[in-house]
């Protein structure tokens, strides 16, 4: 009996590791930047040229800075659930216009509506480096020191933005 | 006299033209030396966006910018470990085809190898277990029961031998 019991053992084992490797994301790296200090930088503001915006302005505040782009597909999905966040006015959104053009940039804000307090354009994708951007859209909460939080690769799904950020978000604003 | 002016004119034009469209083409690599050094390290990069492609293979956007800011790095005079350090900081230990040994990665670099010394001790011990069973019954004392059974076997096998021997080319 023993002898058919360890095989089986053994299967059950493999296939709970392959059950959970199944259902792990691998493009979900974990980031260094966690509870690190948001880089810094200094970047025109796309709405209003000649403005520029740096991180350090939000020192204070909760805020989410959300990369974005009007070639990227994924952000379409994510965009009707920024829009929907922006409405209920809970936190200060700022996005980043990854490796973009001004005017289609303008033109897709136009044509889906601007969720954004504002957005800054990163044209050459270098603060996106500084940032481990490499899946647009992405998210990160910014906490009153300027320390990021938590940080979201892909689309922001009200499930997550209801279930984590969110939360998170009221306890860091307490 | 207007045609003999276009024949200057024509040439003089096209090699405007040609002077414009060689300025337009970038160099193939502004330094080779750099370049070569940039692939040596993006070899062992990982490109986030295609994961199973290192960073001097991809064609990714991304891919790209990074080369272009491993480059930037390398002529600002950072050594080898700092450019490193610069991706790790910001990518993680992700992109380091070869991850650094820390408590998060123990079980990657000692996994493999107690699994196959945990495998070898099962091996062994088995081994043992199956030697130490087949010398006990080699050389224990015949039960009696065994013995009746051995004395048995070799009785007819006398009695045969007997049989055999009486018939004339019974063994043929």
């Amino acid at each position: 009996m023993k002898k058919f019991l360890w095989p089986l053992g053994i299967f059950i084992v493999l296939l709970a590791f392959l059950a959970v490797g199944l259902r792990l994301d691998p493009r979900e790296v974990p980031s260094p930047l966690i509870d690190k200090p948001a880089p810094a930088f200094d970047l025109p503001v796309l709405q209003q040229p000649g403005r520029r915006f740096s991180p350090a302005e939000m020192r204070g505040k909760v805020w989410l800075l959300n990369v974005w782009a009007s070639w990227c597909v994924s952000c379409r999905e994510e965009h009707p659930h920024l829009v929907e966040l922006s409405r209920k006015k809970l936190i200060p959104l700022i996005g980043l216009d990854y490796k973009d053009e001004s005017r289609a940039a303008l033109a897709w804000l136009g044509q889906f509506g601007d969720p954004y307090d504002f957005s800054v354009e990163d044209r050459d994708g270098r603060i996106g480096i500084d940032y481990g951007v490499y899946g647009v859209p992405e998210t990160y909460l910014i906490d009153r020191d300027g320390v990021i939080r938590y940080k979201r690769i892909g689309v922001l799904t009200p499930e997550i933005l209801e279930g984590k950020v969110l939360p998170m978000a009221r306890k860091l604003q307490q | 006299m207007k045609n003999r002016l276009m024949l200057v004119v024509l040439p003089l034009l096209s090699l405007v033209a040609c002077v414009a469209l060689a300025k337009e083409a970038p160099p193939a690599s502004d330094d080779p030396v750099t370049e070569a050094h940039m692939m040596r390290l993006a070899e062992k990069l990982r490109c986030l966006v295609c994961q199973n492609q290192t960073l001097a293979e991809s064609n990714a956007d991304l891919a790209a910018d990074l080369r272009r800011e491993v480059k930037e790095l390398i002529k600002s005079g950072k050594t080898d470990d700092q450019i490193m350090d610069y991706l790790v900081e910001r990518y993680g230990d992700f992109v380091l085809y070869d991850p650094p040994f820390k408590p998060i990665t123990v079980m990657l670099w000692v996994g493999p190898f107690a699994l196959l010394v945990g495998a070898l001790g099962v091996l062994f011990a088995r081994l043992a277990r199956r030697r130490k069973a087949a010398g006990q019954s080699s050389q224990g004392e015949l039960g009696a029961a065994e013995r009746r059974v051995v004395e048995q076997v070799l009785g007819s096998a006398n009695n045969d031998d007997k049989q055999n021997a009486r018939r004339p080319g019974g063994a043929a």
